[in-house]
């Protein structure tokens, strides 16, 4: 029995390291942010200048420019995963499309965002710019509107399976009951399974919604890099995490290095929220739907 | 006998290629309570499934032959018009759980898109709820989940659900094998009331429980109808000698 108990402990052993380096990013992340805490307090959050030569470190623009980009891309991939979601779970949960459509799916979530953002760069870049053209804007091509349709192409994955598998584990006998009172499948969906599934449904949301906050490398490429604080949904901007990709290795001076891990441990903070709240229900959903 | 509502002509049932009721023609009298008796497996729930198109929901199922609905081919009709006027309660109590009492009694019209005044829905509930003797205990919860009513209970409810869109038929799949004896004999009562305003068939593995309540008692094994006739008559002086060893527990 000794060898049980060797294995256990490394188990517990891997497990404790894991958890200690999560929190050693934490804490090296706060620690890095006291000097800009200490000198912009409560400004940081409000101020929407960002100047590193004369020292001025607003995080307004770059928190809009988050919120917009992924609460937008939300909006949009909302439609599509449901409706894939719906029909694998509930219409065709085996058949030629649906593997297609799963595949699919996977392989959205696996291609590496930088060929999102390259994609995006050459093929939707010069398509916004014909489109801002037309609306007689200034044809910049990047900004928050590309960012947004690139980033809510990728977020389909992550709330479509797990919306699919929520609506999965609908029982069976509640849609039996639906059909038998004379309801289409049509029906059964709209007031039996989606009303099952609906904290699912939610959950997933969150999900797909900490995956847009913290995306960096696709949004880089192409929302424009610009520091003030957008004015229209076309105009080029940034995020959190495109800032802190864009200007880390030229931060010099204390308080611009130190702003820059605030934010950083800012969007840390607000992504592990959301998705803890987010598998939280997961969990207490499925579990609930088990019994 | 007495006037057939619901009537088979040589029904055959298929999952895949398996054939697993074959070849049933059966009288279904209006306004009596008909048991379908038989050993596990023997095709019962198929048969009844058959009869409001719940059957040709599982993928590969087929059936042939003729149901008539007051003459009708029930096979020629919409399905859902079908389902509505042969409604099904099912082995364990489903209830909705994402609505109230209320909104589950009238399901049948939310689910089918049917508006309903407030004044008429308030009607359709307390008739249905008072038809499946549960009025009294759940009308000052009606706008609570059914989830905290006890087994036996939701059974009611979900009875009183099919009832609420007036069906000519209803077809109950052991209704009460989820039960304790107490909610059992309820559901027992509660049949020799419905019978008065709908047919019943009720499916039941349980001999006793198809003497008790009903007045036709069918007979299947291995998807054949085996006998059909009175109650009484099947139980005291059985025509085939299956029937005979089923009634005293030879198997099944
Ligand atoms: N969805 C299905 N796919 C394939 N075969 C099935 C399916 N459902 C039932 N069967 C088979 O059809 C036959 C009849 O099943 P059915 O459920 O109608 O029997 P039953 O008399 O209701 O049994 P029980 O008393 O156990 O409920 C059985 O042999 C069963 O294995
Ligand atoms: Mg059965």
């Amino acid at each position: 029995m000794n060898k049980e108990r060797t294995f256990r402990a490394i188990l517990i052993l891997v497990g404790m390291i894991l958890s200690l380096l999560l929190l050693a990013i934490f804490l090296s992340l706060l620690w890095g942010s006291f000097p800009s805490i200490k000198a912009l307090g409560w400004k940081f959050f409000y101020s929407e200048e960002w100047n590193p030569i004369t020292n001025k470190f607003g995080a307004l623009p770059f928190l809009i420019g988050t919120l917009v980009t992924s609460f937008l891309a939300l909006a949009i991939s909302f439609p599509f995963s449901l409706a894939v979601s719906i029909y694998l779970g509930e219409y065709m949960r085996a058949g030629k499309i649906s593997t297609l459509l799963k595949v699919t799916i996977d392989l959205i979530s696996a291609v590496p965002s930088v060929i999102y953002g390259f994609w995006g760069l050459i093929i939707l870049v010069p398509l916004v710019r014909n489109i801002e053209m037309k609306l007689n804007i200034p044809p910049y091509g990047v900004g928050i509107f590309t960012a947004t349709l690139i980033l809510s192409v990728m977020v389909i994955p992550y709330s479509a399976t797990i919306v699919r598998e929520v609506i999965e584990l609908v029982p069976d006998d509640l849609k039996e009951a639906a059909y038998s009172l004379g309801a289409t499948k049509y029906e059964v969906i709209k007031d039996v399974v989606l009303p099952y599934a609906k904290s699912g449904i939610f959950a997933g949301l969150l999900l797909s919604l900490g995956r847009a906050l913290g995306e960096t490398m696709a949004v880089t490429m192409v929302i424009g890099n610009n520091n003030k604080l957008p004015k229209s949904l076309f105009a080029p901007a940034n995020t959190m995490a495109s800032l802190i990709a864009n200007e880390f290795t030229e931060a010099v001076g204390n308080v611009y290095l130190s702003s820059l891990i605030e934010m950083g441990l800012l969007l840390f903070i607000v992504t592990a929220i959301i998705n803890i709240i987010g598998k939280y229900i997961i969990n207490r959903t499925t579990v609930q739907m088990r019994e | 006998m007495e006037n057939a509502v619901l009537r088979t002509e040589r029904l055959n049932a298929y999952y895949g290629e398996s054939r697993v009721v074959k070849s049933v023609s059966i009288s279904v009298p209006e306004n009596k309570v008909t048991a379908i008796m038989g050993p596990s497996g023997c095709g019962k729930s198929t048969f009844i499934r058959c009869l409001n198109r719940m059957h040709e929901l599982v993928s590969g199922a087929k059936i042939e032959g003729k149901v008539l609905l007051r003459d009708k081919d029930i096979y020629q009709m919409e399905s859902t018009l079908v389902r509505r006027k042969v409604g099904m309660v099912f082995q364990r109590p489903n209830p909705f759980p994402t609505m109230s009492i209320y909104e589950n009694v009238l399901a049948g019209y939310k689910l089918n898109g049917i508006r309903l005044k407030r004044s008429e829905a308030d009607a359709i509930v307390e008739n249905s709820l008072r038809k499946a003797a549960m009025w009294d205990e759940v009308k000052d919860y009606l706008h609570r989940r059914g989830t905290f009513l006890s087994g036996g209970q939701q059974q009611r409810l979900c009875i009183a659900r099919s009832l609420a869109v007036k069906p000519e038929v209803v077809l109950l799949d052991e209704p009460t094998s989820a039960l304790d004896p107490k909610a059992t004999s309820k559901i027992e009562d509660l049949m020799e009331e419905l019978k008065e305003s709908v047919t019943i068939i009720l499916v039941t593995h349980n001999v006793g429980q198809a003497s008790r309540v009903s007045d036709y008692t069918a007979f299947l094994y291995l998807g054949e109808l085996i006998e059909f006739g009175p109650t009484e008559r099947v139980f005291t002086v059985p025509k085939s000698k299956k029937t005979e060893e089923y009634l005293i527990g030879k198997f099944g």
